[in-house]
């Protein structure tokens, strides 16, 4: 291992060498660029960053070629690690999800949003309580009431242990009172199956996992994690939008969680390398593309970059603390 | 130096000593299972077994199979051969080169250290001409290269020499 | 039947001269991906998923898909030539593919694995084409239990078979089990078995020990018993593929019943790794030549690979009609998808017909030029085997070495595979048996997953795995395969008690 580490450490001093020289110009990579994905295939944030590689490659808004790579062992920890470990190479970026902060509460493993670059918030992802649509419950707090008429049965699905989503869960149980049984999968796409073969109640998929069956009228959105209602008119499962979702507060279920979908680079670039990934991410964001994976998964749009991106990540990281000590997830 | 089959009079570690080696190093691997295994919880609580549960039990089972393994090889014969030492030699041969290889890799680079492996098996134990040997062993790191840098674009260890020529 | 006339729409589609070179491209990137250890069916996918985009949705699924078709081909070759399976679903094929090859019969055993592999997607692709929609909702009764009884029909329906001793046996399946739960805990989301070792997180690959037990230590074997692979008398016989062609539909009972194992198996979501053990286990129990199975026997290397690849293209099936993937390759296809706006579920069918029945016609001819493509080129994978060992063998340890790199980019996973070699080795002079170790290391995690899963589900209670039809039909089966072996054991030994095998 500490040859490794020392391999990439040399390698990381000669390619930056190499990428310094150039001096006056602005920067540009120089080999191919490795996308980290701290995921499995398939799952929410592998999904947007193979969207973002096809936008680069069918656009061209990059000279080298865009690689992504997932890394999801030890819940992304081993994605982070890999980052963490690759000072100053500048040819490594990598998406984040909950798992930034989450990860090393829960396990120990070593890395923090600190130990890596922040380059650009590229959306927020928004979470949604769903039910099978075979069951009666038209609302929030019809289903809370059940929940608790049936003491401790009911089940919910959800991505990995003492993630996202058994912190909304832990949360729900919290402002409510009713107990879940919180059934952790190994990714979005199987939970939401779960739910509509009828083995979970619920779950608290993100809107992109489930809106195919949606579409297809098994599952039915009660209500959406957030402060207000999304913003997308268009016309998704019969009549309904994603706008004609209620949020979860106005359903007396006062609990906001968003997710950050954003990108991270390398400890120690330089200022002209981080501005070189904010610039291209801002074309993709322009194409018609990009907007088009915004609107089927009802995506929050905010975009930051810098100061204020590092200063939303350190605030979103004391409350991810606050959470996971009061549910009780943190590693001993 | 292709010596098939076993002659009776030559040398080597009894199978014996071997099969009881193998015996040991799974009790040490079994007790190392169930260390690990304590140190996360092995009960079963309200929501069923913790993470040490399972691996717990597959140590103790493991645990209980060399123990078994070693009582029925101790009475087995002294007398059978695991292996000659010509032959271990011949092992030897292809192990010890291949473990510099792996040792060497991460400072190194892969494909400079594939052309020293293969130029060193074709001329030792095949004793070609260097003509063949120089056209293998640069021809596979070279066709490696295309398939796996440029094809693929699956970014392979590479040491100072490739970064000399700016890889 | 609307279906029918779907299909042939599709059909028209596909029989476009541009979409069937794609195909052909498609099929040989495949077969490249699928013998270079290292390389997954993810990798090409991937890589190549940029280029589709000029392309109409159509003709880039075809691509993509004959990648996969030409992966799967290709995964047999070096299970065979060298004892090296390049995926999960190509270890049971070395069983007996390998000693086929060492005994000469290369050309014959690279035949049977492709023809079965074709015969086994062809008719999971029927399956798909004349049943989708019911498919589809019987994927759905899979909850966690559900999967934890097909895990544990197929150990059953494995274990029990080996000939070595039976605490050897026990000793490494454990080990595969204690390897296989090294890293992260799905369940309570702990790391286990790390000892604070960063390299550790990742747990052991399966691809790392494979390469290691199978390759590496295959090869010290090989210097053992002197320079040369056995298999070098390999005759060069351009006819070998006809002559295998006339043996082959006597095995029509074995091959049926793999088609059956492998489209149950890759429909409920446990499969084609399970679903190759399993055709293998159970064709050695019922075969007449059961007792020659790991010895070169043919029909050991059509069980699997029917098996694997009626799975392997079955499980397409639940991804697009329900959005979930069976394997990183399939993953990767449906992230295409998404790409181009078509979004995999229940409505796909409905929404999207052009694209599906196009999909499906090009299962049907990719698996048609698949099987043509790797059919040409047996007499010339089984020339390889005549390279002499001094020159092929550090081209393996190369190949080996990129391959254990390749799966976390990491080169201590090379030295973990030079150790899993060693080990290997030790192993099989010792009699201590592989197999049942790697299936542990694949299903091990999972099946313990799906088990604590369930136990969550009922609280701890193990009536679950009884609790309806379903559940307890599979677990039932499991059971009697456990069971039947003891019967059978003792059937045949009191027929043929004078003939039992010499200790």
């Amino acid at each position: 291992m500490t040859r490794h580490l020392q391999y990439l450490g040399l390698a990381a001093l000669a390619l930056s060498a190499v990428a310094v020289s150039p001096a006056q110009s602005a920067w540009e990579p120089t080999k191919p660029v490795e996308f980290i994905v701290p995921a499995g295939t398939g799952g929410g944030a592998d999904q947007m960053a193979r969207t973002i590689q096809g936008i680069v490659t069918k656009h061209n808004l990059m000279k080298q070629s865009m690689v992504v790579i997932n890394k999801a062992g030890g819940a992304g920890g081993e994605g982070f690690l890999d980052v963490k470990n690759s000072k100053g190479d500048p040819h490594k970026i990598i998406i984040t999800l909950s798992n930034l902060f989450t990860t090393p509460m829960a396990t120990g493993i070593p890395f923090s949003y600190k130990d890596l670059t922040p380059v650009a918030m590229l959306a927020l992802d928004e979470f949604i309580l769903w039910v099978n649509a075979d069951k009666p419950y038209k609302s929030a707090k019809e289903y809370v009431d059940a929940a608790k008429a049936a003491g401790g049965t009911f089940k919910m699905a959800g991505t990995g242990s003492k993630q996202e989503d058994q912190i909304i869960t832990e949360a729900m149980q919290k402002a409510t009172g009713a107990k879940f049984i919180y059934i952790p999968e190994r990714g979005g796409g199987a939970v939401a199956v779960q739910l509509v073969g009828g083995h979970v109640d619920s779950t608290v998929n993100n809107p992109i996992e489930a809106v195919a069956h949606w579409k297809g009228g098994k599952v039915r959105p009660l209500c959406v994690f957030d402060s207000k209602k999304l913003d997308y008119k268009d016309k998704i499962a019969g009549d309904m939008s994603w706008n004609d979702v209620p949020t979860c507060k106005s359903a007396g279920l006062d609990i906001e969680y968003l997710m950050l979908r954003g990108v991270f680079m390398t400890p120690g670039a330089t200022p002209e390398q981080v501005n070189y990934y904010v610039d291209l991410f801002k074309k993709v964001r322009e194409t018609e593309e990009w907007k088009k994976l915004m609107s089927e998964g009802a995506f929050n749009t905010t975009f930051m970059t810098g100061a204020d991106y590092l200063k939303w990540v350190g605030t979103e990281e004391k409350r991810h603390e606050d959470l996971m000590k009061a549910a009780g997830f943190m590693a001993k | 130096m292709a010596r098939r089959g076993q002659s009776a009079a030559s040398a080597g570690p009894s199978q014996w000593s071997v099969e009881i080696g193998v015996a040991l190093a799974t009790t040490i691997f079994s007790i190392i299972v169930i260390v690990g295994s304590l140190k996360v919880g092995i009960g079963w609580g309200a929501e069923g077994p913790m993470a040490g549960f399972f691996p717990f039990y597959v140590g103790v089972m493991i645990l209980i199979a060399s123990a078994v393994n070693l009582v029925q090889a101790l009475p087995q014969s002294r007398e059978d051969l695991f292996s000659e030492w010509g032959q271990l030699r011949q092992v030897a041969f292809v192990l010890i080169p291949t473990a510099i290889y792996v040792a060497l890799i991460p400072s190194v680079g892969l494909y400079v250290m594939s052309i020293v492996l293969i130029a060193f098996f074709m001329r030792w134990l095949g004793k070609y001409g260097w003509p063949l040997i120089a056209a293998i062993a640069i021809g596979v790191p070279v066709i490696t290269f295309i398939i796996f840098e440029k094809w693929f674009l699956v970014p392979l260890p590479k040491g100072p020499i490739e970064n000399l020529l700016g890889y | 039947m609307e279906e029918i006339g779907n299909l042939f729409h599709g059909f028209a589609t596909v029989i476009q001269p541009f979409n069937i070179m794609v195909m052909l491209v498609g099929i040989l990137l495949g077969v490249i991906i699928g013998v270079l250890p290292g390389l997954g069916g993810a990798n090409g996918v991937a890589i190549l998923l940029p280029l589709t985009f000029s392309m109409s949705p159509t003709s880039a699924i075809i691509m993509l898909s004959c990648i996969y078709w030409g992966a799967l081909f290709g995964g047999a070759i070096t299970s065979i030539l060298f004892n090296i399976p390049g995926e999960p679903w190509s270890v049971a094929t070395t069983f007996d593919g390998y000693p086929m090859a060492q005994k000469g019969k290369a050309g014959e055993a690279l035949t049977a694995a492709f023809t079965s592999s074709f015969v086994g997607a062809f008719f999971a692709v029927v399956v798909i084409t004349l049943v989708a929609p019911l498919v589809a909702k019987f994927a759905l009764q899979f909850g966690p239990a559900e999967k934890f009884a097909v895990y544990f029909l197929a150990f059953c329906s494995f274990i029990g078979m080996s000939k070595e001793p039976p605490f050897k046996t026990l000793a490494a399946m454990m080990i595969g089990f204690a390897l296989g739960a090294v890293g992260l805990d799905q369940v309570t989301g702990q790391l286990r078995l790390t000892f604070g070792f960063e390299t550790m997180l990742t747990g052991f690959d399966f691809l790392i020990a494979v390469i290691g037990l199978f390759g590496i230590g295959e090869i010290l074997l090989t210097m053992e018993e002197g320079l040369s692979f056995k298999g070098r008398a390999a005759v060069i016989n351009s006819k070998v593929v006809w002559e295998t062609w006339k043996e082959l539909p006597r095995y029509w009972v074995t091959s049926i019943r793999s088609c059956i194992i492998g489209c149950w198996m890759g429909i409920t979501p446990a499969g084609a790794t399970p679903a190759s053990f399993m055709s293998y286990g159970i064709a050695k129990r019922i075969s007449k030549n059961g007792a020659n199975f790991g010895k070169g026997e043919i029909e050991g290397v059509i069980a699997p690979e029917t098996a694997a690849h009626a799975a392997g293209t079955s499980a397409l099936l639940p991804m697009l009609a329900l959005g979930v993937p069976g394997s990183p390759t399939a993953a990767v296809l449906l992230g295409g998808l998404l790409i181009w706006g078509l979004q995999p579920g229940p409505m796909l069918f409905v929404e999207q017909k052009e694209f599906v029945w196009g999909l499906i016609a090009s299962m049907y001819l990719g698996n048609v030029v698949g099987l043509v493509v790797v059919l040409t080129c047996v007499p010339l994978f089984a020339a390889i085997l005549r390279i002499p060992f001094s020159i092929i063998a550090p081209i393996i340890l190369v190949l080996c070495a990129i391959g254990a790199y390749s799966v976390h980019n990491s080169t201590f996973d090379v030295v973990l595979m030079l150790v899993f070699g060693v080990v290997g080795y030790v192993m099989k002079k010792c009699n201590y048996p592989m197999a049942p170790m790697v299936l542990a290391i694949v299903l091990g995690d999972k099946a313990e997953e799906s088990f604590r899963q369930s136990l969550l589900a009922s609280q701890g209670s193990l009536k679950i795995f009884f609790a309806n039809g379903l559940v307890g039909t599979i677990m039932a089966l499991g059971l009697i395969a456990l069971f039947w072996s003891v019967i059978s054991k003792g059937v045949s030994r009191l027929r043929s008690a004078p003939a039992g095998r010499s200790a």
